[in-house]
This record gives structure tokens, C-alpha cells and sequence, in this order.
């Protein structure tokens, strides 16, 4: 089967697979799986960039993610006031030490000669700005963690449109993207993994503990929408109107059009990025992304800068990732440190790219889909199966309840047995790169 | 009479917990740049194969006592240990059969591989989470301390006391002897001389008549003894959560990538390199200091990072090594 003919197929399958689910169990539950199924499809065309296009083995996609969402909360919460009174400025001033400490010692650096001199001065340097920052930086945090610490404790966001936090969670992830990228790419493949699983992680413990930031652990909710609320699409008399002239129950009509809103703005973004993913890979930058994959002594010889390359890829593919992190805090309404897991949001995302089929940028929305999709419906279906299975069982058999408790664990096995299938018999994916 | 509180102090709350902890991770790292070493891949799935070796030696356990068999003062989980290894073993060897042996016979590139590794740690983190739970999981039995704070009060009069866990005791003394064994077997015997000179070019050695089947087998062997040990010890000494055994790999990895992949030495040098940095970083040192510098009234806990930030240590320590030593500390290899 040719390529142009297998593409559309497969996209057709996965339609199918969701009208499916919207017939048999319920319009709502299908759009919400679809959406989720948008953003992972945005998440997978980042990793596609970094590893499709580029080769670069960044496995730590989560923490991209999880800044993404935090940027949709810096913007969309509106600002707490007295948090800000009583040492916002104090921990910005902290931050801003620790920053001029960093650069002075990047700087004294580069500028002195080599040596133990050297040593000496970026050391004590470091050491007294370590310090220095503590002592301004502690002080402040106390101060807004003592601010009504049951709702808020911390320093709240800008209180902008909540849309406007979808590019700057692209911005923060690319921001922490070059960082890292400038420490760690010119490592080898598995170093560099390694590196970026690291990253992730201290990304994820700083949003957990710095509760002044983002509540820590406590959690921020009530995240303002883009698109209107349930409840105030039942009151509307408009919206009721409209509702019943076409015979449908408001309760449901609400959410399902709220969703259906949710699904057009993601729908947008992610043809927009389609389109310009697309165009990038054909255009001369995106062969010569291609050539350095392919052989980077011989595309050093021709003059490309690989390094330089490599970095530009990794902190667009990362502020892909920002940007799906972002929508998705935002189509949750809440940002939970705690619910960032590597296996969901880095591994994950890794088995779609690599489904669908890496370099393809159509490849890998198909895998975003898909994975996704069995992600959700695998566990009532292993459910189903274990049922099948423990049919003849006695009720109340310590077994048949430990299968019937555990069934909730297949998706991982399935997920597992999924990529190594694909790895085996079909290993460029289901859509190959030309 | 300060000095000794003082020092005891950092004894009970540094040394003896980071040297365990070391140990646990060198034994962790172990397996890793074995498995580098021979197989030429970084195995992604190590940490849930640690989890699955404790996962069967837990599971032997409550066999065992229910049983009534207790090994004494000791934990019952030693007696479970050998049972463990050998599910371990039969595990790893069924997935290099199923899974890793045609890539390798494709002589795959080594990223594909650890895209591969990935597949095998998902099915692996679902096997452990769908036979025994995602939840913590208690398995440690028998004494509970070697000496306790107490009796160290009596015995020396001091202000401070040091207490040792048992667990703490058996994971030391059981890695040396392991690290032993080990070190004898890669250095003396004709097996473990075949699988460094495999190791070290294959080429040659298969020219020289060296199996490489029987090689790749016993690394898998030998990684299925150290994971199941470094998992059930890392059991005993903390708890069993599958969730933190696959949180291990970054201190794990960061150890033999510190030491040098390939490279057994290193691993062990990392292992306890990156223990004794976390440990020590993450460390309130204020009774320290308080017996050390009377004068000195510090205003915190004098604490570099609070313990949450560990993962942010071997990070650091990992990204520092690799920029002046790309190869790691002991001259690692690269594929």
C-alpha cells in the first residue's frame, strides 16, 4: 500500500474509532478523549521535531510540559495583592541575585586565564552570592506563604487572558530548553537522555516545593477559561432557546459545546503547527535538520553548524511541548505538581512518536491520537477482559479480586507491548518518513 | 569531648546512611554498565527490573512466613533472595530471548535499543504494578537495630547516640561481598575474562572463539543477581514502592555514567560519590555545627538544599563530570 493511500486510511480508522466511542457510550466522554487526543498529537509533533528531525534523544519532555502549564497560570491567575505587598519584591530581588551571581561567574569565567585562580574566584563568588541570595530570597518566600496560606499563599499570576499563557508556556519551556541545551547537548545520545530525565525532575520538584510560585503541592485551581462555563450556558436564555429547538437536554448540550469550543482552539493550533512543521521540513533548513540526523561529520563538512543546529531544534521542539502543557492546565482548570508522571507525560509521548512513525509529522498526530485513545479505553477494556477471564471464578475468591483490582494496570502493559510490536514489525511506524 | 558528639552525630546521620545508600546505588550501577558494557545499550528498564527482583523476593517472603520460617535476628527476605534471582533471571532471559536478541542480531544502532528498553520498561513497570499493587509494601522482619540509640548512650556516655539499622548493616556487608565476588569472577575466571574481552572488542574475542550467546546470557545472569540485590536491599532499608524503584534511575544512571559506562570501578566510585553528595547536601548540619563552633549561632538549619532537590544533586554532579571528563571518572567507553 502506497504512502498517500495508507496515510488517509489510518487517519480514517482513528475517526472511526472515536465516532465509535460516541455512539456506544456518549458524545461527551468521546470529545473529551479527543481533546486530550489534540494535545498529545502537539506534544508528539514536539518530540517529533527533537527526534524525527534532529535525532536528539530528550527524555524529558514532562518537565516542558509541566513549565508550560505553570506559564498558563502565571498569566491567567489574577495577581495576589498582598502577597505582592509583602515580599514579592523581596523574592524578585533574590531571583535577580541569583541570576547576577550566575552571569559574574560565566563572566569572571571567560575572562580570566585559565587556572587555579580561576578556580578561586568563580568558587568564593558562587559561594558569597549563594548566600546573598538566600538571605533576600527566604525572607520574601516566608513572607508570601504566610498570606492566607489555605487559599492562595503564593504570589498569584497577572491576571491576563488565560490565551495569552499559551505562548509564554511555550516561551518558559524554551527558555529552561536553552539552558539546558547549552549544559548538555553536546553530550552523547544517552548522556543527553539521561541529562534531560534530570531536568524534568527538578523542574517538577521546584513546582512542587516553591509553593510561593505555584501553591506547591496545595495545588492551584479555578483557573479562568477561554471559553464560557456550563453553568452559565444553562442560565443563558439564549443557549436554552437555541438548545430546545433543536430537542437537546441543556445539562449536556452545555458541556458538549463547551468542549467542542476547547476542540476548535486546539484544532487551530495544531493545524497552524502542522502547517508550519510541515513547511519546515520541506524548505532547506528542514534537509539540512534531516542531513545532520543522518551523518553529522559529513554535514559538519559541508559547513552546518551542528551544534548551533541542535540547539534552535531542541528549543523549538520544547516549546511545542510548553505550548501543549499550557492548553492542557488550561482545558484541566488546575495545575497538580503531583500529576506529572514521567511513564504519562515523557514515556508516553515517546511511544506515539514512535507508533506513528518518527520524521512524519503526520506520523505522529496519527500516534498522538491513537496512543492516546487506548490509553483511556484500555482500562475498561482490561476490565472487561478480566471479567471474561474470572467469569468462573468463585465470588470473592482473593484472586479474582486481586485481578479485577489490578486490571487497572494493563494500560502500561498494553503501552509496553504496543512499542515493542511497532519496534519489531514495523519499525520506521505506521507512516513512515518519505 | 564536643568533637566526638559532633562526629558521631554526622556518623548516624550522614555516614552510615550515605554508605548504604552508596551501596545500594553501586550495586544498581553495576548492573547498568554491565549490561553497557556487554549488550552496548543504556537499559532504561533497570530500575523496574530492581523493582521485580524485590517485587519475588517480597512475595517469597510472606510465602516463607507464612510458613513460620524466620532466619532468626535477620530478615526472612535474605532467605527469599536466591528465589527472587532466580525469577529475576528467568524473566531477563525470557526478554532477551523475546525482545533484545533480534535487534541484535540485526546489530541495531544502540539509541534503538534503548527505545526498545523503553517498550520492555513499561511492560515490566505493568507486571510488578499488576501482580503486587502500586502501594508501599512492608517486607523487613527480624532485629530491627544492630545497636540502638540507647545501648550507644550507655556504652559510651555521650550526648549523641549512633544507631545502627540492621538493614543498614546487612546492605553493607552483603555489597562487599557481592562487589567481591563479582570483581573475582570478571578478574580470575575463564567465564569473566571471555566477557571483558568481549566487552573490551568484540571482534577479536569472537575471533578468538568466544560465544557470544553464552556471554550476553550470563551478563543477563549476573544483572538479574545485582538488581534483584540492590532492589530487595533498597526494599529493606527504605520501603517498596514500584513508583520510587523507577525514580532510581537517575541517581543510578548518573553513578555509572559519572564512573564510566562500561566500566565497574566507576560504577561503584559513582554509586557512593553520588550518595555521599545528596546525603550531605540535602543535610541539616546545625547540631554539627553547634557542637563544632559554639560561638557560632547560625540562623537556619544549615541546610544547602532541602531534601526534595536530591534529584537536582546527581544532576549537577552528572553535568559537571561529563563537561571536563566526557568519558566519566574511570575511563568509560563510548558505542
Amino acid at each position: 500500500m502506497s504512502a498517500s493511500v495508507r496515510a488517509p486510511l489510518l487517519f480514517a480508522a482513528v475517526a472511526a474509532m472515536f465516532l465509535f466511542t460516541g455512539f456506544t457510550s456518549s458524545w461527551n466522554s468521546a470529545l473529551g478523549i479527543f481533546n486530550m487526543g489534540l494535545i498529545s498529537a502537539i506534544m508528539a509533533l514536539g518530540v517529533n521535531m527533537q527526534w524525527g528531525y534532529a535525532g536528539l534523544f530528550n527524555i524529558g519532555v514532562m518537565g516542558f510540559v509541566a513549565l508550560g502549564g505553570l506559564g498558563a497560570v502565571i498569566i491567567g491567575m489574577p495577581p495576589v495583592a498582598e502577597a505582592w505587598a509583602a515580599g514579592g519584591v523581596r523574592i524578585l530581588l533574590g531571583l535577580l541575585l541569583a541570576l547576577a551571581t550566575i552571569l559574574g561567574a560565566v563572566f569572571v569565567w571567560k575572562r580570566m586565564k585559565p587556572g587555579r585562580w580561576r578556580g578561586v574566584a568563580i568558587t568564593v563568588l558562587l559561594v558569597i552570592g549563594f548566600y546573598a541570595f538566600r538571605a533576600v530570597f527566604d525572607g520574601g518566600v516566608e513572607a508570601v506563604e504566610a498570606v492566607n496560606p489555605a487559599v492562595s499563599g503564593n504570589l498569584g499570576g497577572l491576571g491576563l487572558p488565560v490565551l495569552i499563557g499559551w505562548p509564554v508556556g511555550g516561551l518558559l519551556a524554551a527558555g529552561a530548553a536553552w539552558i539546558v541545551g547549552k549544559t548538555a547537548l553536546g553530550l552523547r545520545s544517552d548522556y543527553l537522555a539521561i541529562a534531560t530525565l534530570g531536568i524534568a525532575e527538578i523542574i517538577i520538584a521546584v513546582m512542587k516545593n516553591e509553593d510561593w510560585l505555584a501553591r506547591g503541592v496545595k495545588n492551584v485551581i479555578g483557573l479562568p477559561r477561554p471559553v464560557p462555563y456550563e453553568v452559565d450556558l444553562q442560565q443563558s436564555t439564549d443557549f436554552l432557546a437555541r438548545m430546545q429547538a433543536i430537542g437537546a437536554d441543556p445539562v449536556t448540550a452545555s458541556s458538549i459545546v463547551v468542549k467542542l469550543l476547547y476542540a476548535a482552539l486546539f484544532a487551530s493550533v495544531l493545524l497552524l503547527l502542522i502547517w508550519l512543521t510541515q513547511t519546515a521540513l520541506k524548505s532547506p533548513w528542514g534537509r539540512m535538520m534531516r542531513a545532520i540526523r543522518d551523518n553529522e561529520t559529513a554535514a559538519e563538512a559541508m559547513g552546518k553548524d551542528v551544534t548551533g543546529r541542535h540547539l534552535q531544534v531542541f528549543i523549538l521542539g520544547s516549546a511545542i511541548c510548553g505550548l501543549a502543557g499550557a492548553m492542557m492546565t488550561t482545558l484541566d482548570g488546575q495545575l497538580t505538581p503531583t500529576g506529572y508522571q514521567p511513564l504519562r507525560f515523557t514515556f508516553l509521548i515517546w511511544v506515539m512518536v514512535i507508533v506513528g512513525g518518527s520524521g512524519n509529522n503526520w506520523g505522529s498526530v496519527l500516534g498522538g491520537f491513537l496512543i492516546w485513545f487506548l490509553w483511556v479505553q484500555v482500562e475498561p477494556m482490561g476490565l472487561m477482559l478480566i471479567n471474561l477471564i474470572t467469569a468462573g471464578m468463585a465470588d470473592g475468591s482473593p484472586l479474582k479480586d486481586h485481578l479485577i483490582e489490578s486490571a487497572a494496570h494493563m494500560r502500561l502493559l498494553t503501552m509496553g507491548v504496543v512499542l515493542l510490536l511497532v519496534l519489531r514489525f514495523s519499525p520506521r511506524g505506521l507512516i513512515p518518513e518519505r | 569531648m564536643d568533637l566526638l558528639n559532633a562526629l558521631v552525630v554526622l556518623a548516624n546521620f550522614v555516614l552510615i546512611p550515605a554508605t548504604s545508600y552508596g551501596a545500594q546505588l553501586a550495586l544498581g550501577a553495576l548492573g547498568v554498565t554491565l549490561i553497557y558494557g556487554i549488550l552496548r545499550f543504556s537499559n532504561f528498564a533497570h530500575g523496574d527490573t530492581m523493582a521485580f527482583g524485590a517485587m519475588v523476593t517480597i512475595l517469597f517472603t510472606w510465602l516463607f512466613q507464612g510458613w513460620g520460617i524466620s532466619f532468626g535476628p535477620l530478615p526472612t527476605a535474605l532467605l527469599a533472595l536466591p528465589f527472587g534471582i532466580a525469577g529475576t533471571a528467568l524473566l531477563l532471559l525470557g526478554t532477551d530471548r523475546a525482545v533484545y536478541r533480534f535487534y541484535r542480531e540485526q546489530k541495531a544502532a544502540p539509541v534503538i535499543l534503548v527505545i526498545v528498553s523503553m517498550g520492555v520498561m513499561f511492560i515490566m513497570n505493568g507486571l510488578v504494578r499488576f501482580i503486587i499493587g502500586p502501594d508501599d509494601q512492608q517486607f523487613a522482619d527480624g532485629e530491627r537495630f544492630i545497636i540502638t540509640a540507647r545501648e550507644f548512650k550507655t556504652m559510651t556516655g555521650l550526648d549523641e547516640a549512633l544507631s545502627i539499622r540492621t538493614s543498614q548493616g546487612i546492605t553493607i556487608v552483603t555489597a562487599v561481598i557481592v562487589v567481591a565476588f563479582l570483581f573475582w569472577f570478571l578478574n580470575r575466571t575463564r567465564t569473566g575474562k571471555s566477557m571483558r574481552a568481549y566487552s573490551d572488542n568484540e571482534d577479536l574475542a569472537l575471533l578468538s572463539g568466544i560465544n557470544p550467546e553464552r556471554v550476553v546470557t550470563i551478563t543477563w545472569l549476573i544483572v538479574a543477581a545485582l538488581a534483584t540485590i540492590a532492589g530487595t536491599l533498597y526494599g529493606l532499608d527504605k520501603s517498596f514502592k514500584p513508583f520510587t524503584y523507577f525514580q532510581l534511575l537517575l541517581p543510578i544512571f548518573a553513578s555509572a555514567i559519572v564512573g564510566g559506562l562500561g566500566s565497574p570501578v566507576g560504577a561503584i566510585a559513582g554509586g557512593f560519590l553520588i550518595a555521599y553528595s545528596e546525603v550531605m547536601v540535602t543535610y541539616a548540619f546545625r547540631k554539627v555545627l553547634d557542637y563544632l563552633l559554639p560561638w557560632y549561632e547560625p540562623e537556619g538549619l544549615v541546610q544547602l538544599l532541602s531534601t526534595d532537590y536530591k534529584f537536582a544533586v546527581s544532576f549537577s554532579i552528572l553535568v559537571i563530570v561529563l563537561l571536563f571528563k566526557p568519558t566519566g571518572l574511570f575511563k568509560g567507553k563510548s558505542v
